[in-house]
């Protein structure tokens, strides 16, 4: 198809008009963050690290930013094992219901968080009684763990799914043509095959769990705040908006090259 | 789909009958089977721990919540009673106040989901046809990037970007639009809209991007070759075989869009409400029966939205 100079041109100033839509409003705040002056308005005063230096003294975001931390890794960590389980077991077998599981697995995402979170919260404050015991799943770092995890398995097992059904099945073959059994095959075919495709899903799981404040909200017990819960009880506060700034920039200095480097793993491929 | 894969799963299958195969008797039946066995376990022991996490935990719960809708509040206690009503559902559904703000959240879902695919097909168009080979992967990844940025923090970069100035208080200046453009949408429904396009709109570019790749050359050729103008060959050839991609963008687009609430409570400062922040308002008062009984507006409507989509063949390219 013909497209005239102008059209041309027309397309890549908006490709070029988009990529400004979605970077100028993170630049704006990371900006906002060396700020001298104290609130939100444009343009920004002068040029200060004071607020940098005054949130690494301050306790409370550094306690928050190492809940965070803890949450995302355990909750990566079952989300790993679960997501990897099931990609492992879509691909590779044909079964009745495999679509009910596919649509199983997305449901948490695509749900909006707010249902997830009402039905979390719901069913971790009631008591469940199962006969020969009854118990309380309750509000804590655990809750957290929990629920992260319950959204986190679709982005594992997202990434090892592509990965698989990528990767040749005439490798396995070869390996068992080789005389390889099955756990040799596993670990020097399907394992290094995966590897980076794991990673990948480790990291992004890990973003997604580091970032979330729906689900978090309503299942974290009073007392265990994570990052974006402290920057979400001071955004209306006109007196913590410097520091607002620090920690929402710090969590895009955080995320941001994660992202990137799950992007560059996932495209390697097999290694 | 998995029919690759499937014959890797085979092959462990034919190895276990191949040994034994020229004699076709009772032993190589009880191979069979064992192969069969095996297959089962195999199957059941990766599958078992993933679908019962999410059936109990998460299936389970929603189940609940929906059971909780249907429960009587006990006024004085605050907590859900055992006895059933319909009253809660009555109310969700049939209150003019809170079918208003339903409404109102299905057309700013759909106008987040039109202007995100308005947006995405020129511009992928672009990325996929018209930029050179060695940039399209990188202007892709700069797409995606900033859907890690921090979803809090990105409803806070609208705040920032949105703020009006006055005249009062010790701050007149406004936000960056403001003071850029000279004009600012305020904080009301078109903020919640762009603030959402905003969040959002690399869900659709992706899926597109992928559809733009996919869409055969001659195809397009063909139809400028059969005198088509640009725009008819993009309505009549192209946008056919994109319908799917959008399709599978929208579902991002449109259900997280329906039921966010932290861009009305941010940006807003909650001077917009969505089915979300009723939600979360009601099971602040505390009314869980009747949050509960809200839930099952986004609940509902996404369902019906993802069967749609699925019809309209969206999930063969997510």
């Amino acid at each position: 198809m013909r497209i005239s100079r102008p059209s041309r041109a027309v397309l890549v100033l908006s490709v070029i008009a988009t990529l400004v839509f979605l970077y100028v409003p993170l630049l704006v705040v990371a900006r906002l963050s060396f700020n001298t002056g104290k609130s939100l308005s444009w343009p920004p005063k002068g040029w200060t690290l004071d607020w940098w230096r005054k949130a690494w003294a301050t306790a409370s975001p550094k306690e928050a930013l190492w809940h965070s931390v803890q949450v995302a890794l355990a909750a990566t960590a079952i989300a790993l094992v679960l997501g990897t389980l099931a990609a492992f077991a879509m691909q590779r077998y044909e079964f009745l219901g495999r679509q009910t599981i596919s649509f199983l697995m997305v449901l948490p995402i695509a749900l909006p968080g707010i249902v997830t979170a009402v039905a979390l919260q719901n069913s971790f404050s009631r008591r469940i009684d199962l006969g020969l015991f009854s118990f309380r799943i309750g509000f804590g770092f655990h809750s957290l763990v929990i629920a992260h995890a319950t959204f986190c398995i679709v982005v594992a097992y997202n990434n090892v799914v592509a990965r698989l059904r990528r990767s040749s099945p005439n490798l396995l073959q070869a390996s068992a043509d080789l005389g390889a059994h099955g756990m040799q095959t596993f670990r020097l075919v399907t394992f290094p095959l995966v590897r980076s495709a794991v990673l990948a899903g480790a990291i992004l799981a890990f973003a997604l769990s580091f970032d979330e404040i729906v689900v978090t909200t309503f299942t974290a017990g009073a007392g265990f705040e994570t990052l974006p819960q402290w920057i979400f009880t001071r955004i209306g506060r006109a007196n913590d908006v410097p520091l607002v700034n620090v920690m929402a920039t710090f969590v895009m200095v955080v995320s941001i090259p994660l992202a990137w480097l799950a992007q560059r793993l996932t495209e390697s491929g097999p290694d | 789909m998995g029919q690759r894969l499937d014959e890797a799963a085979r092959l462990s299958y034919d190895e276990a009958v191949l040994p034994g195969a020229p004699t076709p008797g009772p032993r190589a039946g009880a191979r069979l089977s064992r192969a069969f066995t095996r297959r089962w376990l195999a199957l059941g022991s990766l599958l078992t721990p993933p679908v019962a996490w999410l059936v109990v935990i998460y299936i389970g719960s929603l189940l609940a919540l929906v059971a909780v809708a249907f429960f009587r509040l006990d006024g004085r206690t605050q907590r859900p009673t055992t006895s059933p009503t319909l009253d809660n559902l009555r109310q969700a559904f049939t209150v003019g106040t809170y079918l208003r703000v339903v409404g109102q959240s299905v057309l700013a879902a759909v106008a987040v989901t039109l202007l995100s695919a308005m947006i995405a097909v020129p511009v992928t168009f672009c990325v996929a046809r018209i930029l050179p080979r060695w940039m399209r992967r990188g202007v892709v990844v700069a797409f995606l990037l900033p859907l890690w940025a921090g979803y809090l923090v990105k409803a806070y970069a609208w705040k920032a970007m949105l703020r009006q100035g006055s005249k009062f208080g010790v701050d007149k200046a406004g936000g960056f639009l403001e003071s850029t453009f000279g004009w600012s949408p305020g904080f009301g429904w078109l903020a919640v809209i762009l603030s959402l396009t905003y969040l959002w709109l690399p869900y659709m570019l992706l899926p597109v991007y992928t559809g733009m790749e996919r869409l055969p050359n001659s195809l397009i050729e063909a139809s400028g070759d059969l005198g088509a103008k640009p725009w008819r060959t993009f309505r009549d050839v192209a946008l056919p075989v994109l319908l799917p991609s959008i399709a599978a963008g929208s579902i991002f687009t449109f259900s997280l869009s329906l039921g966010d609430y932290i861009i009305p409570a941010v940006v807003t400062e909650r001077k917009v409400l969505m089915i979300g922040n009723l939600v979360e308002r009601t099971l602040l008062a505390p009314n869980q029966p009747l949050a509960a009984a809200f839930t099952l507006w986004p609940l509902l409507i996404i369902v019906a939205y993802l069967l749609a989509m699925r019809a309209a063949g969206a999930f063969e390219n997510v």
